[in-house]
């Protein structure tokens, strides 16, 4: 009866993150078939790796004729920032079951890293609802790349601006998270460090780089400045 | 098909290795205080560095420019603010995104 609860309250906050991911899965089966794959091997790739940007490069990488070894360490770089998000994660799971846990890592995404953890720290959360929101989000990539391959291609670009669903949604996580002073000033220091680092830096290590520096300073702030 | 689950399995391996390195670790260790006061400020910062780029960066290469992404995030960050809501917020964030796109919001006086 719990567990049923624990299931229902977890879909309740999963779903604007599977609304999110449809429009992007579609993009990237649409793209990947194009680049050879099979249905069955988007699938495939989206049940193992469960990461879109790195997804995205990988499918350019082998359209490219790119080595398997490029490819997986591109891959390595472009997922390494999901090492602080279970890291912040990881405080609140203190003492849980470490096989679950495991679990519970396959699917740390920035998006649902960014739902359980606003719900953690209010404190009504737990690691079954943390399960159910990453594994809905999981089955929702899995099915919109699956049928992107399938034929996304019929699917109208842009229709009713869900493009920007993963948008709307980091801004209104963001807003959860601003709760304080040291904390909207962490975001402004992040956010121009990303745009700054965006523009000199290829690939996505900016946002590991200005999330690091932007934390830092804001503790410094914090410690010595109040 | 072989090559190809190797490629996979080894892009998998890569990705699971992150995300389950701390939560298996740091779940059984007391976590210094400092480090939790700067775990505490990451996601902030993660949010921000996600956003910000995808409202005023774009095209290849790269540059800063007025986005149709940055003009729908003020009233969905203003939406957002009010009332808290995400389902809210991610269903008006795309109206308005995609009344922009339609040209519509100009004959609304905005």
């Amino acid at each position: 009866m719990r567990q049923n609860n624990d299931v229902r309250i977890g879909a309740s906050a999963a779903w604007p993150i599977c609304l999110g991911y449809i429009p992007i899965g579609f993009a990237f089966g649409v793209l990947a078939r194009k680049a050879g794959l099979t249905p069955l091997q988007i699938g495939m790739m989206s049940v193992f790796v469960f990461a879109g940007s790195s997804q995205f490069i990988a499918v350019s990488m082998l359209a490219d004729g790119a080595s398997a070894i490029a490819i997986i360490l591109t891959t390595f770089m472009v997922n390494l920032r999901h090492l602080l998000m279970s890291s912040a994660l990881a405080v609140f799971f203190k003492g849980e079951d470490r096989k679950r846990l495991s679990l519970f890592a396959y699917g740390v995404t920035d998006e649902s890293f960014a739902v359980n953890l606003a719900r953690l720290r209010d404190g009504d959360w737990n690691l079954n609802r943390s399960l159910v929101v990453n594994q809905m989000a999981n089955a929702a990539w899995i099915a919109s790349t699956v049928i992107g391959g399938f034929g996304g291609q019929f699917i109208p670009e842009k229709a009713f601006g869900i493009d920007y669903a993963l948008i709307a949604m980091f801004i209104c996580l963001l807003v959860f998270q601003l709760r304080g002073r040291k904390y909207v000033i962490t975001a402004i220091i992040a956010g121009i460090l990303a745009v700054i680092f965006s523009l000199l830096i290829p690939g996505n290590s900016y946002i590991i780089l200005a999330s690091v520096i932007a934390a830092t300073l804001g503790l410094i702030f914090k410690k010595y400045l109040t | 098909m072989k090559d190809y689950l190797i490629l996979i399995a080894g892009m998998g391996f890569v990705t699971f290795l992150p995300r389950w390195f701390p939560l298996f670790f740091l779940s059984k260790r007391e976590i210094p205080k400092l480090l939790i006061e700067w775990l505490d400020l990451i996601p902030a910062a993660i949010l921000s560095a996600l956003l910000i780029p995808a409202l005023v960066v774009g095209g290849e290469p790269k540059i800063m420019a007025f986005k149709p992404e940055l003009l729908a995030s003020i009233p969905t960050f203003l939406f957002a603010l009010k009332t808290k809501s995400l389902g809210g917020t991610v269903v008006v964030g795309m109206a308005l995104y995609w009344l922009i796109g339609k040209g519509l919001l100009p004959f609304f006086g905005l």
